[in-house]
């Protein structure tokens, strides 16, 4: 007999040392930035907040246990999810019409998932700069979220330390491990998988923008929750 | 026989595509217009809005006459929309907000290529600059978001068919866009 958890009702099997996130992963859909199955969790974005016993918690970090009683896809949960990616899109500059991302931009997906029509607060409109040193790879720190999938993958897959996140606050922002701060002069090379993980239009391969055309794009016909589950299952299923 | 519903529709900082994309709703504007008539609005050269049902409102705020009209709207208008992705962030217009006022000025006027007789325009007539562009929310209570660039016919006839209806308005999957 294997473990078994609820989420909204609904049993899910999972093991011993699986997150809820992980638990849940070909079954449920909790939204998520900054979480990916192939890398050591974050917990930093926030949006896959659930109710564990009736405590929000991470999903991508809290750990699964027996009997536990997950609340994901509830009013007030996604309350809540809508206005931490409101709170993302005013603290960065997030032009969806001008960004080669848009369609398929994972904070586009989820903003759209969750119905979001409107920013809510004011907008900060913070000073970014943007990096186009390197011959095949952009930077766009304007539309940065810090969810360090770019920072992770680099250390994790391509075995580099191209990334890391440097400041606090409103000053937050992604560095580059060169001398000069600049991605050309970096290790970074075009076939990293740090230079494509990044879930917004922050960092871009350059040339590629509009191999596919806006409107033809993934999340332009598609629910980020179907894709997400697909996923999963087809990497289940291997 | 009852009176029609009042719609008024202003562009501010915006280019006038949205007017277009609800233009586009095409032989639907001959339904709408059985239902709705047009206040204040590009279409009806009316100057100034009287009292409405909806006010539509593209384009974010860039200057001082957006913040007079978009006050005259909110105060005339039961229901305040905005229209399209400058009104809900600022859009393209907002990408000044990086580059200090003056320079873009200095870049337009004097500086840039092709500038002949090279002065920054200074007349009563012009309403001044703001500093920054700013979404319209910012300056006044806004009842409805219809994002887009533009937001699709689709959008404008789901949103104003709801309305008309007495549904609450709500867009499918398919008509959330911000691109």
């Amino acid at each position: 007999m294997s473990k078994t958890l609820s989420i909204d009702g609904q049993e899910i099997p999972f093991e011993d040392g699986q997150t809820i996130m992980q638990a849940a992963a070909a079954n449920v859909y909790i939204p998520h930035l900054c979480h990916h199955p192939e890398f050591t969790p974050h917990g930093s974005c926030k949006l896959c907040t659930v109710k564990v016993n009736g405590r929000n918690c991470s999903a991508c970090t809290f750990p699964a246990a027996e009997g536990q009683e997950v609340l994901n896809n509830t009013t007030d949960i996604n309350a809540d999810r809508k206005k931490i990616t409101q709170m993302l899109f005013v603290e960065g500059n997030h032009f969806c019409p001008s960004c080669e991302k848009t369609g398929n931009c994972q904070l586009q997906a989820v903003a759209y998932h969750l119905n979001m029509l409107d920013n809510h607060f004011p907008l900060f409109y913070p000073q970014r700069e943007l990096d186009a040193s390197h011959p095949d790879v952009l930077i766009d720190h304007n539309r940065c979220i810090f969810c360090t999938l770019c920072v992770r993958a680099s250390q994790e897959q391509d075995g580099k330390d191209v990334f890391a996140l440097s400041g606090r606050g409103i000053t937050k922002h992604l560095i580059v491990n060169a001398p000069s701060g600049k991605l050309k002069d970096s290790a970074l090379v075009a076939d990293d998988r740090a230079a494509h993980i990044c879930p917004t239009g922050a960092i871009l391969i350059k040339r590629t923008g509009y191999t596919i055309p806006i409107g033809q794009r993934l999340y332009d016909h598609h629910d980020i929750s179907d894709v997400s589950l697909a996923t999963a299952e087809t990497q289940h299923d291997q | 026989m009852t009176s029609k519903i009042r719609i008024a529709t202003t562009s501010l900082a915006g280019c006038f595509g949205c007017h277009m994309s609800f233009l586009d709703i095409d032989e639907r504007m001959l339904n709408l217009a059985e239902l709705v008539e047009f206040d204040r609005s590009p279409l009806t050269d009316i100057e100034h809005c009287g009292s409405c049902d909806i006010g539509l409102i593209e384009g974010g705020v860039c200057n001082s006459e957006n913040v007079h009209v978009l006050r005259e709207f909110r105060k005339n208008c039961k229901i305040l929309v905005a229209v399209g992705a400058c009104a809900i962030n600022g859009g393209l217009p907002a990408m000044r907000n990086f580059i200090p006022l003056e320079e873009c000025l200095a870049e337009s006027y004097l500086h840039g290529i092709g500038v002949e007789h090279p002065q920054i325009p200074n007349d009563i007539e012009l309403p001044l600059l703001l500093n920054k562009v700013h979404p319209i929310h910012e300056v006044v209570k806004i009842d409805y978001f219809l994002p887009g660039c533009p937001p699709s016919a689709d959008v404008f006839w789901k949103f104003l068919t709801d309305l008309l209806e007495g549904r609450e308005p709500s867009l499918p999957y398919e008509l959330v866009h911000y691109d």
